[in-house]
């Protein structure tokens, strides 16, 4: 194709006018958290970094951080490790029924998270059991599977059997197997589904709203009772923290996996 | 091979225990609860009724809700398709060496909360906020335009929450093109637009029917932009769903509008799936 062409121009402005739309609120929200104002939102009137260290000084919300943080990882761990056991199942055995039970196990990214939320809470008042942390990792857990069990099939599929068999007819068992070549091999798929799960749970707001309690809450759950009253440089403030926070994790990740893989070769 | 049958189950075991006890046995609660009684004291009485859904039927209220859910949903879906297919045919077509970042970069919204997404376009349409600065910077107003809490800021917030959805699935069916097919149709004398028009658009169909079913669904069970950047008129059938359940607690009521809104992407997912096939949007998930 011809690069210079004047349609071809007219795409690329096309594209930069929707990357300034996509990207003009997460700016906005990263520079206002440094305006000192408290009232109104622009003008900016100089740099500080006032709210970060009232943000600091919020019990409520370090609170909140550390229930993210806790329930991410533990999000993370749970659908990582069920979501490995399953994509071994459905790209190494034939079984009956396989097909319809990928789509079953797939289903949660199909069905809206207010339903989801809805119909777990029902069940729990159901069982008579109160709202609680185990509700939102279980919760979280069914939200991200789905997405992990994607990623670590799709690397599974270009995973040869043979290398597998090799190690098996050399006298290793099936785990041992998975341990020395399968799993090594998996690893990148692990950490980028992991950290997928990670992200989603740190990030979720729709169903984690119904699942939330005062003792129990989220960092985006914080930011929507904050909401309440009406925008502030505070909540832009923590706005920025969040997106520094799960933009640059996968980046750097990213980053290091290319790095040391770069080392290996 | 007969004796490795167990194998698969016991691998399975977890994930499939996991999401019939979170997923399928809940779902079907909703659908039990639905036919249920609220007592006047708010206790929910256990009965086979369909007051609940002729409570959503009885005048035009509810179902005026319900249609404007799928008219926004089909907003949505439009609006991002016009926005999303441009951008996924510049990924697919250049050839610059920073394709890859602005790659990444599409993706980078996936990554921020929804919450935060949707909050910050009051930054950018508020009374003080970037657009109004600008206005009555260079003098075209004179005291600040109220543009925020109506339909339109409601889309701005979808459109923001889904557009990189529906540019993922465009991109990855555009990519699966074999670029020969491109250069046979210009040696054939095609023109460039011919070209576009014969082989690369009805090639990357699957993936823009993909990105659309995607979006509907998404924004039909959506509350957050309404509730944030709508006004009283613009609620969606979730934010009905969601008054309702942590509002008044009409757990019967709340559930009945639930088994509406599934029915209702059922029918969708169902419709879709039979004509289309529905692995195409998993096949983009992949990628992320």
């Amino acid at each position: 194709m011809k690069q210079f062409s004047p349609g071809w121009t007219l795409i690329r402005i096309y594209t930069i006018l929707v990357y300034v739309f996509l990207f003009a609120p997460i700016v906005v929200v990263i520079v206002l958290a440094f305006n000192p104002k408290q009232f109104g939102i622009f003008p900016m009137e100089g740099v500080s970094w006032r709210w970060f260290i009232k943000l600091a000084q919020n019990e409520s919300i370090i609170d909140a951080f550390k229930n993210s943080l806790v329930l991410g990882s533990l999000t993370a761990v749970i659908s990582t490790g069920i979501g490995i056991l399953a994509a071994l199942a459905f790209i190494r055995f034939e079984f009956p029924g396989k097909n319809t039970l990928n789509t079953l196990l797939l289903s949660p990214i199909m069905i809206p998270e207010v339903v989801l939320g809805v119909a777990l809470l029902l069940f729990l008042r159901f069982l008579q059991q109160p709202k609680s942390f185990a509700l939102l990792l279980i919760g979280h857990v069914v939200l991200t599977l789905p997405y992990v069990l994607l990623i670590v099939q799709a690397r599974l599929v270009g995973i040869k059997k043979e290398y597998e068999e090799a190690a098996k007819s050399l006298g290793a068992n099936a785990f041992q197997t998975f341990r020395e070549v399968t799993f090594p091999l998996l690893l990148p798929a692990i950490l980028a589904g992991a950290l997928f799960a990670f992200t989603i749970s740190f990030d979720d707001i729709t169903a984690t709203l119904f699942w939330a309690t005062a003792q129990n809450q989220t960092v985006p759950v914080k930011i929507f009772s904050m909401l309440r009253n009406s925008i502030s440089p505070e909540i832009n403030a923590l706005g920025a923290v969040m997106i520094v926070l799960t933009v640059t994790t996968p980046l750097l990740a990213g980053y290091l996996s290319r790095k040391f893989s770069k080392i290996k070769d | 091979m007969k004796s490795n049958s167990w194998k698969p189950w016991a691998l399975l075991a977890p994930s499939l225990s996991a999401v019939f006890f979170l997923l399928v046995i809940p779902v079907c609660f909703i659908i039990v609860y639905s036919f249920w009684l609220r007592a006047p004291s708010g206790a929910d009485i256990p009965a086979f009724q369909f007051g609940n859904y002729a409570k959503f039927f009885e005048d035009f209220f509810y179902p005026k809700i319900l249609i404007r859910t799928i008219r926004i949903s089909f907003e949505t879906v439009f609006l991002c398709l016009v926005m999303g297919y441009i951008p996924a045919y510049y990924f697919y077509r250049s050839e610059s060496r920073y394709k890859k970042i602005f790659l990444l970069l599409i993706m980078l919204p996936f990554w921020v909360s929804f919450i935060i997404r949707t909050m910050s376009w009051i930054n950018i349409m508020g009374d003080s906020g970037l657009i109004n600065h600008f206005l009555l910077k260079i003098g075209l107003i004179e005291s600040p335009i109220s543009m925020l809490y109506n339909e339109f800021t409601v889309l701005m917030g979808l459109i923001m929450y889904l557009l990189p959805f529906m540019v993922l699935n465009i991109y990855v069916s555009l990519e699966g093109i074999d670029k020969s097919l491109l250069e046979a149709a210009r040696c054939m004398g095609c023109t460039e637009w011919q070209a576009f028009r014969e082989v690369t658009l009805p090639l990357s169909l699957p993936g823009v029917s993909a990105g659309c079913l995607l979006v509907f669904v998404l924004t039909a069970g959506t509350y957050l932009p309404p509730m944030i950047l709508g006004g009283p008129g613009n609620d969606m059938i979730a934010n009905l769903i969601f008054k309702r359940v942590i509002g008044t607690l009409d757990w019967p009521f709340g559930s009945a509008i639930s088994v509406i809104l599934l029915s209702l992407l059922f029918v969708i997912v169902w419709t879709y799936n039979r004509y289309l096939g529905i692995n195409q949007i998993f096949k983009s998930l992949q990628g992320n």
